[in-house]
């Protein structure tokens, strides 16, 4: 992360606090909390790498660090594996915290490139990404590279990548970071990956058409995965019957979304969506 | 496709039930026809429950095959008997039997262990089952006075049947719920209270024990008013086990596919398609869109299957024998997308592991991200017989091209 350009200020790891660790080109604290971290640091930031048992409290620890001493901060945790009612509890907590936002758990990160690396907060190969003006918003982690791939392959660079992770409880999700890239004025078109199961992707998709001015090019990963073994009926009915690839694409298309069926076409319709939207030259 | 929960029988359900006060019927498990009939003896019942236990929706309205001679034993996995001879008969009929039902899929479930339960006079049916929403970020309850009977089936043609309440994120349900619940299922008097508490219980084992799902269905009101759950269908949150040691006990292997544990073990997730081309991939959703792309080129895949994060030789080895364990593999499509993992790390493995296991089959590598120049270099260099390509759809077009000759 220090090579792309992130500004790493400190660690936290319990029991080695006052150690010193050397990072390429500079060396940082290390803190035995994350409140002695934010307040002697002043970081806005924390990415959370520990183990899943343990990963849950860690975000907790950093909301509430966050919370009491800035009012606000971002909490990014790559973790895969977390229990799923220790994700309840702590989205339960964060969501009495206005200034707090998490993304992930389970996924690769975000990154924001700039004109000489940037900045990368997470686990993503940094270089295969390029300033420029798309959005791309995904659940999948190596799948979120392909769509950097795509983008780069037809001279497109990127605004933010973020990884929201694939987990069925997490922080941000896909209508959270459209309203962000509506906000963002660099921001002109996005790249929407999603992935079957839950109703994420159909309730962005809605939510899409009427909040979000810019083009979005949209892809679903699973459309040839076999239907899951479930135990018993209870799980799709929560989601109405809902959940598989193709009912995502038609939610797509219905809110005016412009599809790739095949990933490795997601650059190609990037560039016909953006000729169409008169931001590209034919 | 992420792993699903850990599932456990009806008659270990029920006696985690018990633990936690969820009332329930006097049953004894059995793995014979004469554990059967002592259980009948020892129940002292004139009418008892012989129930096949698999893990698979369905039992009551499925069959019973032969394994041998695929001949229908008997219509019906779970069967009410009025003497020791008929649980003699429903006995014999169903272990050692496949039971084929609506969820088992087509090639069903050999039945290794058998419920005797006491009757119950039933008043009335209904449904009731915990389960975690991932939409609202909390645990659901869901309950309807339409059980015994299919709950999708609810769901379509009267949603208005089915009550809905949701926990706070801590687990628990707002002060009422349950009475509101009780309500609107009709429940009055000892019925409601009965409810009420078995409510309370359900959503304290759901937290306590880390559950991902419990159905009852049915749940019944008894001739007494009383609540008795009729039924168990529990599965666990596999990523909360490390809390749970009591769960290994549970596991039944004869229900799980041996391959896909076996992949589990090096960290690998793997499930088996129809098709003929086999995929080794970083990343759940990139395995899923690189199946979608083959697909898409005319091939089929033959699996999936995520590396995950922390691959190495042994675990790609492991993947490669996994992959070329199903005979219909006529050719390897490898998609890596370097990020934590190096491309040239896999380069090595792929050239050991494919000495390992003798690779015979038309091998295509995609190597993209971390390293992927020195990846390509290094398989190149090798003499191993290898179609490198730098894009995912160049990836899918040579492998549906190697592997369409061998399939025609």
């Amino acid at each position: 992360m220090t090579e792309y350009g992130t500004d790493v200020v400190g660690g936290v790891t319990p029991g080695k606090g006052g150690q010193v660790v050397d990072l390429p080109g500079r060396s940082v604290p290390v803190y035995d909390n994350m409140g002695k971290a934010v307040s002697e640091t002043d970081a806005d930031v924390s990415v959370i790498y520990v183990p899943a048992r343990f990963a849950a409290a860690a975000i907790v620890e950093a909301a509430d660090a966050f919370n009491e001493i800035k009012g606000e901060g971002l909490i990014v945790c790559i973790t895969e594996g977390i229990p799923i009612l220790d994700m309840i509890r702590c989205v339960g907590h964060i969501s009495e915290m206005p200034g707090i936002r998490l993304i992930g758990p389970n996924c690769p990160g975000i990154i924001t490139p700039g004109e000489n690396g940037g900045c990368k907060v997470g686990i993503m190969p940094g270089y295969i990404h390029a300033k420029g003006r798309i959005g791309i918003i995904s659940k999948s982690g190596t799948l979120t590279y392909e769509a950097v791939a795509q983008t780069m392959s037809v001279g497109e660079g990127q605004t933010t990548c973020i990884g929201i992770g694939g987990d069925p409880i997490s922080g941000t999700g896909f209508i959270d970071c459209l309203a962000a890239f509506e906000e963002d004025p660099e921001t002109e078109a996005v790249v929407m990956i999603g992935e079957i199961g839950g109703t994420a992707e159909e309730d962005a998709a809605a939510w899409a058409a009427d909040n979000f001015s810019k083009p979005i090019v949209g892809f679903v990963a699973g459309a040839t995965a076999p239907p899951g073994k479930r135990m018993g009926h209870a799980g799709a009915i929560i989601s109405g019957g809902k959940g598989t690839a193709d009912e995502k694409f038609s939610a797509f298309e219905k809110a005016g979304i412009h599809i790739a069926r095949d990933p490795s076409k997601i650059g190609e319709v990037l560039v016909s969506v953006l000729i169409e939207a008169g931001l590209r030259d034919p | 496709m992420s792993r699903e929960g850990v599932n456990i029988h009806e008659y270990q359900g029920k006696a985690l039930f018990r633990e936690e006060g969820v009332a329930v019927q006097e049953g004894v498990h059995c793995t014979t026809v004469d554990q059967a009939l002592e259980a009948y003896d020892s129940l002292g019942r004139n009418v008892v429950a012989v129930k096949s236990q698999i893990h698979a929706g369905g039992r009551g309205k499925g069959s019973l095959y032969c394994p041998d001679t695929g001949d229908l034993q008997m219509e019906g996995g779970v069967k009410i008997a009025i003497s020791r001879e008929e649980v003699e008969t429903y006995s014999k009929n169903i272990l050692g039997n496949i039971l084929v039902t609506k969820q088992s899929g087509p090639e069903g479930k050999m039945v290794n262990n058998l419920y005797i339960e006491a009757g119950c006079e039933i008043a009335h049916e209904y449904y009731l089952a915990l389960l975690v929403d991932r939409e609202k970020d909390a645990i659901l309850v869901m309950a309807s006075t339409e059980g015994g009977v299919d709950i999708e089936e609810v769901a379509e043609t009267t949603p208005q049947a089915i009550h809905k309440a949701w926990t706070d994120s801590s687990g628990n349900l707002p002060a009422g719920a349950g009475s509101a619940m009780a309500d609107s299922l009709g429940l009055t008097g000892v019925s409601k209270g009965s409810f009420n508490e078995m409510l309370g219980s359900l959503v304290s084992m759901f937290v306590s024990r880390d559950c991902s799902m419990i159905e009852i269905n049915p749940l019944v009101r008894a001739g007494d008013g009383s609540m008795i759950a009729l039924d168990s269908k529990i599965s666990f949150d596999d990523n909360a086990s490390f809390r749970h040691p009591w769960r290994a006990d549970m596991r039944d292997m004869s229900e799980e596919e041996e391959v896909e544990i076996r992949a589990n073990k090096s960290g690998l997730s793997y499930v088996k398609l129809d098709g003929n081309i086999g995929c080794l991939v970083n990343g759940a959703g990139l395995a899923m869109a690189s199946m979608d792309v083959i697909k898409l080129y005319g091939g089929d895949p033959a699996n999936f299957l995520d590396i995950g994060g922390g691959a190495n030789k042994e675990s790609i080895t492991t993947a490669f024998g996994i992959i070329l364990e199903d005979p219909n593999v006529e050719g390897i499509l490898v998609n890596i997308f370097g990020g934590i993992i190096r491309c040239d790390m896999v380069a090595r493995s792929i050239i050991d592991a494919s000495r390992e296991v003798g690779l015979s089959v038309p091998l295509v590598v995609r190597f993209s991200g971390t390293n992927h120049e020195e990846g390509r270099h290094v398989l190149e260099e090798s003499s191993l017989e290898v179609t490198t390509v730098g894009t995912l759809a160049d990836g899918a077009k040579a492998i549906v091209a190697a592997t369409v000759g061998v399939d025609a």
